[in-house]
């Protein structure tokens, strides 16, 4: 069971408000991911999670009972470190016993969950190595290990991918959703990285400024986004967001259209001359420039024989505008 | 960056070292400074009464104040000198390639670990003696006359033994923060056209600049309390009775408590002057 | 440096440190001949370098000085001691301070340092007082307490800057895993520490044994240590060079090898983590 359900909760260090109040509520086998740029509040929310950190005001409930006031070790949840925080000192082995030895469980239990996590993480031939003899991926994984051998209601990641290189970052990350596949267990995911979160969220928590700014599906989020914030955080290249008479010629203050749903055409509305062409091969980035307009960035399927200098025209695709007013906040219908 | 449990939890830890050394601190100084105020002579009858600030003036009115500065002075300066420049040719002579340099560097430190009475007593009559004496048997080799250096020349001597002692240690901090300079930056000097002298005038020495200063902090703090040097070599004699020794006698040997107390308050007040600015540098470090 | 040096460089600064690592040397060198040397043998003139009568004869003499023994395990009780319970009080402290950091754990280091700055002549007396009062002067408990103290922030200080590299989360994963407060220190801090209290530990004895101010004024002869038992040949016994020599060697040679396996802790301790 992982129902973890936080009520008006507050952080505050000295005078500075980093969570000035969030409610919030996850559901059991759920696999949470909180985004937002550094310094949003998102890791202090997870440590206070944990229990790391104390909550200045409000209660955490883990499956109905108050964890509020419980010493990180008894509220059942397993983190996994963006440093990994492996025992440097112990082999691999003894690492992932070692909540298990704290537990005070019986050896010969300890050694069943060891072989088993073992055999799920692929570590079964590094037991007996130290951390420091291992690559990033394989500390990783023992990390997980350590996180999985106690069972625990619920697993919180901080930023865990954040310390591999690239190609290693996209397998592991397709590893931590077969996990949750099969463990069905909660997950709360803390990252920085929108496409991160796109790929492996049931539902994504966007933070900024210690505040919740939408909470919703991946694609909710891509379609309806709730805020200008979360309009430019979710989807890469950003959103264009477009003020001035435009933006209120479609009555509004402010008018987003992601760079996929504009199309080059020649009976397009808005004329640019393009500035950065970034030919990616499946797809290509124009960065034109539209003048009153801004920058816009366009998003183009496959090779565009389109260069430095060229003039283009703009459609903006048929119910793919955004519209947003004075405060941020999106107007619908 | 925690919970209040493990807040509480490390005042607790922390509370035998800060209570122990704040008895430590405070008990003896205020002793101190009480016995300052006080006619105290153990000898004659011990606590004689209020003294005013006589204690203090008596102290730094007596004929052998100012010496006793000037032997002070003498002998920080002269071994900080020759310390420091010392210290920085050899940190720089070690820093360069070499065969055996492990073994360079640890004849070199040796001298560090040798206590100061050995220290005193081996340079006082094993090199010193003006008659058995190396130095004075190599003088007799080349026709000299051995000269009576413990008598003769007390703070020469007296500063060949405290800078053979701190030399290592300067040398040490030294070779440590050359080697902490990014070998880049002389790199990209040399690309940028600057001569060796160059380089090293406006690339090391302002890299060791703070280095210096840490090792000048200490080695002051250090020196103005050398004794047992001086108790193993001259005791006091000939003209090097420092400050610490002249308080040194006035309390334990001729048990003027009082008047030593108000020296002490003077010793303390004038190391804490080199201590602040020591701190300062320090601190810094903590923040960074 | 990243170029190689050609060989002639190389072979100048090789020839020229030697001389100069030599020469700072020669002092203690000339101690440990000396200490092999007869009587004789050690005022020749002209000074006898290798070629003289080797004997073991000085350190049979410094032995059998009834009281040789005696100074030299009141030398290792008292360094260990204050040694080890600096450390007891230490580790703690420098968790705390390490881990657990307030606004103000700063001002806490600073003052700390401070104090190790105070001059000792300055409470020579109320100490020497105390110690009379209390019945410590001349015990090993006494110079126990005394160098314990007096050393006390250099541990604090020394293990704060090597607790400071041991990263929090790793203490934070142990607390997630259901460590307690001990079990965090004893199987997960502690290991990972351990050659940082090893290199505190081996300054701490190395200063201790080679205290001079508090030994030489704070005992005599029951709670004396080596340094106290060198003192004792200022003279007339210093005349007797191989003699003094032999009793020299025997007092530094211990620390002089523990001081070789510390060279590298030596700048960071002695430094207060102000040169790295």
């Amino acid at each position: 069971m992982g129902k973890i359900t936080l009520q008006s909760v507050r952080k505050s260090f000295g005078d500075v408000h980093v969570i000035p109040g969030i409610d919030l509520e996850i559901n059991d086998g759920e696999f949470v991911v909180f985004v937002g740029p550094s310094g949003c509040g998102k890791s202090t929310l997870l440590r206070l999670i944990a229990g790391l950190e104390d909550i200045s005001a409000g209660s955490i409930a883990i499956d109905g009972l108050d964890a509020t006031h419980l010493p990180p070790a008894k509220r059942g949840l397993a983190m996994v470190f963006q440093s990994y925080a492996l025992y440097p000192h112990m082999s691999v082995r003894k690492n992932i016993a070692f909540p298990l030895k704290m537990a005070g469980m019986d050896p010969a239990e300890q050694e069943r969950r060891v072989t088993h996590a073992a055999n799920i993480l692929n570590l079964t031939n590094y037991l007996e190595r130290r951390p420091g003899q291992l690559s990033g991926g394989q500390r990783q994984r023992v990390a997980i290990g350590r996180a999985i051998v106690r069972e625990p209601s619920a697993f919180l990641f901080d930023e865990p991918l954040s310390n591999l290189d690239a190609a290693l970052r996209v397998s592991m990350r397709q590893e931590i959703s077969e996990l949750h596949q099969s463990l069905k267990t909660t997950m709360i995911y803390v990252t920085h990285d929108q496409v991160e979160a796109m790929t492996m969220a049931d539902k994504i928590v966007v933070l900024n400024a210690g505040r919740i700014e939408q909470v919703g599906s991946p694609l909710t989020l891509y379609h309806q986004p709730d805020n200008v914030f979360v309009a430019g955080f979710i989807g890469s290249p950003k959103m264009n967001l477009i003020t001035g008479p435009t933006a209120a010629a479609h009555g509004c203050h402010t008018l987003g259209i992601r760079p996929e749903h504009l199309d080059i055409r020649a009976d397009g509305i808005w004329e640019g001359r393009v500035g950065l062409a970034e030919h990616l091969g499946s797809d290509t980035f124009l960065k034109v420039d539209a003048g009153a307009l801004g920058t816009l960035t366009v998003r183009a399927t496959g090779e565009v024989g389109l260069r430095h200098g060229d003039v283009v025209r703009l459609a903006p695709q048929e119910g793919r505008l955004h519209r947003f007013d004075q405060d941020g906040k999106a107007i619908r219908g | 960056m925690a919970t209040k449990a493990s807040r509480s939890a490390a005042r607790l830890m922390m509370a035998p070292a800060v209570i122990l050394l704040l008895g430590w601190m405070l008990v003896p100084l205020i002793m101190t400074l009480w016995f300052s105020f006080r006619n105290y002579l153990p000898l004659k009858g011990g606590d004689l009464g209020f003294a005013g600030f006589d204690n203090f003036i008596r102290f730094v009115t007596s004929t052998s104040f100012w010496p006793a500065i000037g032997a002070t002075m003498t002998i920080v300066v002269g071994a900080l000198v020759i310390t420091i420049v010392f210290g920085v040719l050899l940190a720089l002579l070690l820093d360069q390639p070499m065969w055996g340099q492990g073994i360079v560097r640890i004849l070199v430190i040796a001298p560090f670990f040798v206590m100061p009475t050995v220290s005193g007593l081996v340079w006082k009559n094993m090199f010193l003696d003006s008659v058995n004496g190396l130095f004075a048997q190599i003088a007799k080799m080349f026709g000299a006359t051995p000269v009576e250096w413990i008598i003769d020349q007390p703070f020469p001597s007296l500063i060949l033994i405290v800078s053979w002692q701190w030399l290592p240690f300067a040398t040490l901090i030294l070779l440590t923060a050359i080697q902490s300079l990014d070998s880049e930056q002389l790199e990209a000097a040399e690309m940028d056209g600057a001569p060796p002298l160059k380089r090293f005038w406006y690339i090391t020495i302002p890299h060791l600049s703070r280095a210096i200063t840490v090792v000048l902090l200490i080695e002051t703090i250090f020196m103005l309390s050398i004794f047992a040097e001086i108790k193993m070599t001259t005791a006091g004699a000939f003209g090097t009775k420092t400050l610490t020794y002249l308080i040194y006698q006035r309390v334990l040997e001729s048990q003027n408590v009082g008047l030593g107390s108000a020296g002490g308050v003077y010793t303390i007040i004038l190391a804490n002057i080199v201590a602040i600015f020591l701190m300062r540098l320090v601190g810094k470090n903590l923040d960074a | 440096m990243a170029r190689a040096a050609t060989n002639r460089r190389k072979t100048i600064n090789t020839i020229l440190a030697w001389s100069v690592g030599l020469l700072i040397f020669f002092p203690i060198l000339w101690t440990i001949l000396t200490s092999f040397k007869t009587e004789g043998d050690a005022i020749a003139y002209p000074p006898k370098f290798l070629f003289f009568d080797w004997t073991l004869e000085n350190y049979s003499i410094v032995q059998e000085r009834s009281n040789y023994m005696r100074y030299l395990w009141n030398s290792v009780i008292i360094a260990g001691g204050s040694t080890l319970l600096g450390i007891i009080i230490a580790v703690p402290a420098a968790w705390s301070m390490a881990f657990v950091p307030s606004k103000r754990t700063k001002d806490i280091l600073m003052w700390m340092l401070s104090t190790k700055m105070l001059p000792a002549v300055g409470v020579l007396y109320p100490i020497y007082l105390m110690f009379i009062k209390l019945g410590l002067l001349d015990t090993r408990l006494g110079l126990v307490i005394v160098l314990m103290l007096i050393n006390l922030p250099i541990i604090v200080w020394m293990l704060y800057t090597y607790f400071k590299e041991i990263p929090a989360e790793i203490l934070e994963a142990a607390r997630m895993d259901g460590a307690s407060l001990k079990s965090e220190l004893l199987y997960v801090l502690t290991p990972m520490a351990i050659p940082g209290i090893a290199s505190t530990i081996l300054l701490n004895i190395i200063l201790a044994w080679n205290e001079a101010f508090w030994t030489l004024n704070l005992t005599a002869a029951k709670a004396g240590t080596l340094t106290a038992f060198i003192a004792s040949y200022s003279s007339p016994e210093g005349l007797f060079y191989a003699k003094l020599s032999a009793a020299s060697t025997m007092a530094i040679a211990p620390i002089l090898i523990l001081g070789w396996f510390s060279q590298k802790q030596l700048v960071r301790g002695l430094t207060f983590g102000a040169v790295k």
